[in-house]
Order: C-alpha cells, then structure tokens, then sequence
C-alpha cells in the first residue's frame, strides 16, 4: 500500500470545467476546487503537483494567482515523457484530479526595480503567471517568449498585458532572441531580477549569456520543480523493545504509523525542525531527512526524527 | 513544593484564566525551536486556548483604544517598506478573512474580485475597500488592520535567502524596538538572544521559516514578566516603566503586580506574496491570580527556581526571581 505524499494528502481535489485545445501539442486546462470551495490564492510563478497518470508531475499556474476563480495550467504533450502529459491530454470537462496546493517557488522578488521575465516553449507558463500580476499590481516587467512557430500559446494573453511599465515581445527564432536578450541584458537597469523558464538548453544559455554580462548570481531566477516534500519514500518496518512490529507504508511517517498502533510520541512541528519526536535507535541505519540533528549527531545514527525520518534498512529498532 | 492538594484542585477557576495560555509544560524551560501548527488546541490546567490564529477577548476595546494613541503620539511604531505593499493588502485580507470565519457573529467580508466590504459590529464599523487601493481603508492596510486586532504585526520579507524585516505596526513589544529593528534581517533581530547561536534555536527557526509553503501557519509561546498590567514595554517607553522594575521590589502587593506576560506568536506564510506575517498576542496575568491554579503555582515555581541565569538576566526577571520563589513557596516574607 502506498499513501500519497504528504503534499498531496493536505491538498485539493479539483474539477476539470475547460479544456482549451491550441494545437495538437498543447492543451490548457481549467479547474475548480471538486468542492465547490473558494480557490486558494496563490504567488505568481506557483505550481500543482498533480496525480495524473502514473506519476505526479508538476505544471505552473498561469494566473496572476489573486483570488482565482480558477485553477489555469497548459500542458505540452511529450510523447516519449512519463506519461504524464498524455494523461493530462485525455482530460475532459468533469474530470476530476488530486492536487496539490499551489507551491512556490520562483516567487517575484519584491523589491526588484524590474523584472526580466524570459520564456522559450511551455515555459511561458509561469512567465504568463508573473506578467499578470506585474500588471495586476503596476510594477515593471520585460518579457521575451521564444517558441516555435504555430506553438505560440499563451503570446495573445501577453500581448494584451503590455503597457508603459510592461513590455512584451514574443519571436519565433533563436537569432532574434538571442540579439533581444542581449539588448536586455545589457540595458536593463540596475537591481532587475531576472526569470527564465524553458526546455534545459533554453535555461542554459540565458543564464550563459546573463553572467557573461556580469549579472550577479543573486538576481537570477531559474524554475526548477524541486521533489521536495513529493517524496513518499520507501516502506519498512519498525520493531518496538516489547518485540511489536509496526509497518511503515510509503507516504506514511514513522510518527503516523505509532499513532495509528496507539503508540503516540511525544511531537509539536511534525516538520522535523523542533526535535520533540526524536526516538533512539538500537539497530538499522535511519534515512535521515530533519532538520535538527546536526552532521554529526546524523552520522552517529543514534537518534531519529520520527516525524520525517526513515529507513536505509528494511528494519530499524527503536525505543522512546 | 507541595501546594497541589485535592481540595485546591476542586476550586473554581477564577475567570479569565480558562483561556490563559499558560506556557510552561515542562519543570525547567530552555529555549527551543517550539514551533507547532496553528489551530492545534492546547488543554491547561484551568481550560485550553489555541484554537484560533487571532483572538478576540474582553480587553478588545481597551487595547485598541491604547494601541490607537499610541500610535498617535509615536508614529514609529508602525513602518512599512516601499515594496511591501502588495504583502500589506495579502496580511489584511488574511486577517480579515480569519476574523470573519472565526467570528461570523460580529464580523463580516464580503468580497467580489478587488472589491470588498468589512463590517466589525464590536466597532460598529463598515468598510468598502479595494484590494490594492492604499487610500480605500483608514491609514492603508497595515495600520487599519491594527486597528482590527489585538495583535501586534510584523511583516517579514523574503529575499537573498534571508528574512528582512520590512514593516510592521508594534505597539506593545516586549523590551524591543519596531524602529530600530526594521530592514533587519531575522538572523541579525535575534542577536541579543543568549544561547540560542550555540543551540542552533534560531537557525533553524530560519530555515523552518524559509521553507513555509505559502497559506501555511504555525505557532509559538514566548513569556517574560512585567510590572503592572502594561502592554507597551517597548525601548520608546523605557524611562517610564524601567523604574517600576525595582520600585515593585519593596512592594508588599509584588504578587499582584508582576504579571506572567505571555506571547502567543503566529507565523504565517502568505497566500499571495509568500511574505511571513508574525503576529505577536501579549496576554498579561498577576502571579497573585496565576497562582490560584495549584498546578501553576507548582509549575512556575519549578521553574522559576530552575531558570539558568543568563536566560533570567536577559528577561529581565532576576531580580525578582527570589523573593517570586519564595511567594511561590508559600514562604513569602515581605521585605520592608
Ligand atoms: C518571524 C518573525 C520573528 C520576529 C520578527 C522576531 C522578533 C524578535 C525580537 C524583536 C526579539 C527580542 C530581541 C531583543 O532582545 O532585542 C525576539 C526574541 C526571541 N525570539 Fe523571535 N522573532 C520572530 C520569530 C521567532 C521564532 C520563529 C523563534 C523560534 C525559536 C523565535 C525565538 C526567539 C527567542 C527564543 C527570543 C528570546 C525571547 C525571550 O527570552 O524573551 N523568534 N524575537
Ligand atoms: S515533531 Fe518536531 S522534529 Fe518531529
């Protein structure tokens, strides 16, 4: 038996109420909360982690991300990909998905005098998401989208954002991107951030080009769909003094899995920061994964966080 | 110590202290990363407490009247960056929308996109804003919703993998300074703290705090003790109050001076900016009363005695720590 991981247990189950077709390799999907409750708002450049198919794969928000009616993603289908994105595709109104709550990270600095926002392909997804509240909100953005032609999803929305403090352009080939991105990078004034999302190839040669022009680490933004907190983990087991053996399913903690067998531990943040649910180790190695053992006390493998910890071994012998 | 008895345990609880956040679980109290979700209820000896992120109670009226004047005579306490806006509206609207679930009797919100209207009968009060509109509430956003809540508010920001913080309205803080602390970052705040750099309490509040997916609330107890029922005890206000500190020393009523203050501290990542609003709540309770509680008397007492002296000297209480164990003791005798 596997649980679903903890993002997606404390997530949404969400309808299917559109599905737009852009051509035959891209497809935009709207979504309700199943429940018909309120949407929860979300930071521009968030993303679901969403159960379709066989795995769980993530897909950017193209809202602004303030009280949405809707959930919006846009799904490029990769044929030879996990099978997510057909999945996706085979999606009709009335379908329903279990989601995670949008999570964030690529979110807008701030205190940015600008933002340069790049997109190439399907990566216009999240660029779209920081568009919309640059203008929402009136602060300054510069977006370049390179995509194919005919695959300019999304360009029409963009185009129709630009303004005196927002500037669009939406090109179909490399070379021209390459000379708007330099203009850009050389003439973007002091204190812009810059965001690039795309294919790998995309990523790299922006953030080649963007430290070629002196641009500090700091001020570079590249999405990247961490697995953090999706990682349900392997299963194994656990033996208590007494000789009880308590089973561990993956997408279930150690501290879950005392609970259940009405072996409660002692906990406060079950985020593995606050050190209240440690228990000692008498055999097996724990997959550390807390954050309050030091290196050292982790190496030592003499104690485990139960709220987030698990195990290299099939079995591991605890005691409070 | 020896005051639980059964005959004291059958005594009623003297009101108001059902809701007390008492915040000692332990017999010797240490500093750590005591972070817990929100909401979690909280079962003391003399009730619970916990259920809610902001609380409403009898002293409503009063501590916004006291906040409001404040305010008034030092407009320091409040502070809010340029770029802050946007997280400003985000930490409102949460909030409002907390109150009006939290308390659909007396407040209201009703919202159709930007727009929205706020009704809070406790004030008599109705609001249409827009979301975004600075000049659409009374005071913007940041200081019309201090004037909502009991709570004093401070806003962090995000950036450069650190947390600055970047505004805030704090009327009632605890022996610190809104002015002096504002576009400082987390780390370098809790710099006067001892012991928590070689405990890692703070670093890894830090990275806790770093990695709060946005609509995410957590919380946390603080406690030091104050002379008289004062809530501002800010750096501003010391030539006022710093003398109370030895004065209530030679004072027979001690016990109903000194209060247990006690601060509920909300950590909340934003739903639309990802900024972290911390909500500080200061609840204020005299030994006297606290110790109508058998298990609390005990407790503190416990602790009390125990208290390491660095940690003593930075609340601000070892000065009073003697005579406070011995009233606690049963062996108070007054020094006049
Ligand atoms: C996120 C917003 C927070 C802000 C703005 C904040 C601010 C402060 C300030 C201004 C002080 C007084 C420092 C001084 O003496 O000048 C303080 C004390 C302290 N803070 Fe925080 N804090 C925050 C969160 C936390 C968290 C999450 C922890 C978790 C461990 C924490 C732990 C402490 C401790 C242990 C003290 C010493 C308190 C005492 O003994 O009275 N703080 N904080
Ligand atoms: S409950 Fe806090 S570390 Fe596990």
């Amino acid at each position: 038996m596997t649980a679903l991981p903890p993002a997606l247990r404390d997530g949404l189950d969400l309808m299917v109420t559109e599905v737009c077709r852009y051509s035959e390799r891209l497809v935009s999907l709207r979504m309700r909360a199943a429940d018909e409750r309120p949407l929860p708002s979300y930071v521009p450049g968030s993303h679901l982690a969403v159960a379709c198919g066989d795995g769980i794969n993530a897909y950017s928000l193209t809202g602004s991300g303030l009280y949405p009616e809707r959930y919006a993603v846009s799904v490029r289908l990769d044929a030879a990909g996990a099978g997510g994105s057909v999945a996706m595709h085979r999606l009709r109104p009335g379908d329903v998905l279990r989601s995670s709550r949008p999570r964030s990270q690529f979110a807008p600095v701030a205190q940015a005098r600008r933002h340069l926002l790049l997109a190439g392909g399907i990566g216009v997804t999240p660029i779209l998401s920081h568009a919309r509240a640059a203008h929402e909100w009136g602060t300054s953005a510069d977006v370049l989208y390179v995509h194919r032609p005919g695959e300019g999803i999304h360009a029409a929305e963009l185009r129709e954002l630009a303004g005196p403090q927002l500037s669009v352009a939406c090109l179909t080939s490399r070379e021209a991107f390459g000379r708007a991105l330099r203009g850009r990078l050389a003439g973007s004034p002091l204190g812009t951030h810059l965001y690039a999302c795309g294919p790998e190839p995309f990523m790299e040669a922006v953030l080649r080009a963007a430290r070629e022009h002196g641009w500090p680490e700091g001020r570079l933004h590249a999405e990247s769909f961490g697995a953090a907190s999706l990682d349900p983990g392997e299963p194994f087991g656990v033996k208590l003094p007494d000789g009880t053996r308590i089973p561990v399913p993956a997408g279930v903690s150690l501290l879950e899995a005392l609970e259940s067998a009405g072996r409660a531990v002692p906990n406060m943040c079950r985020q593995g920061v606050c050190g209240q649910c440690a228990l000692t180790v008498t055999a097996g190695r724990p997959l550390h994964r807390d954050h309050y053992l030091t290196e050292a006390e982790k190496e030592e493998n003499r104690l485990i966080m139960s709220c987030v910890s698990r195990s290299l071994d099939r079995e591991l012998e605890v005691r409070p | 110590m020896t005051a639980v008895t059964g005959a004291d345990a059958a005594r009623p609880v003297p009101e108001g202290l059902e809701r007390f956040p008492f915040p000692l679980t332990e017999d010797a109290y240490r500093y750590s990363t005591n972070v817990e979700p929100a909401r979690k209820p909280v079962r003391t000896a003399a009730g619970g407490w916990g259920t809610r992120i902001i609380d409403i109670d009898g002293h409503y009226d009063g501590e916004l009247r006291e906040r409001a004047a404040i305010l008034q005579r030092d407009p320091s306490r409040m502070a809010l960056a340029p770029h802050m806006g946007p997280a400003a509206w985000d930490a409102l609207m949460y909030c409002l929308e907390c109150l009006a679930r939290e308390y659909p009797d007396r407040m209201g919100l009703v919202r159709e996109g930007r727009r929205f209207a706020w009704s809070n009968r406790l004030q008599d009060l109705r609001v249409d804003g827009v979301i975004g509109d600075d000049d659409s509430v009374p005071g913007g956003p940041l200081t019309f919703l201090a004037g909502q809540i009991q709570e004093d508010i401070a806003l962090l920001d995000k950036r450069e993998g650190a947390l600055w913080l970047d505004g805030g309205v704090v009327t009632f803080a605890s022996n610190w300074s809104m002015a002096f602390d504002v576009g400082m970052r987390f780390l370098e705040i809790h710099g006067p703290v001892p012991r928590v750099h070689e405990e890692r309490v703070i670093t890894r509040a830090h990275d806790f705090l770093m990695r709060m997916q946005p609509g995410e609330a957590y919380r946390r107890t603080n406690w030091s003790m104050t002379v008289d029922r004062r809530l501002d005890v800010s750096t501003e206000t010391y030539p006022e109050w710093g003398s109370s500190r030895t004065e209530v020393l030679e004072d027979p009523r001690l016990p109903q001076r000194l209060h247990l203050r006690v601060e509920v501290q909300h950590l909340i990542a934003l739903p639309h900016t990802g900024a972290v609003l911390f909500l500080i709540r200061t609840y204020l309770e005299p030994f006297e009363r606290l110790a109508q509680i058998p298990q609390w008397r005990a407790r503190l007492h416990a602790v009390l005695s125990e208290l390491p002296q660095d940690m003593a000297d930075y609340k601000g209480l070892a000065r009073y720590r003697p005579r406070l164990v011995q009233w606690l003791a049963g062996e108070d005798t007054v020094r006049r």
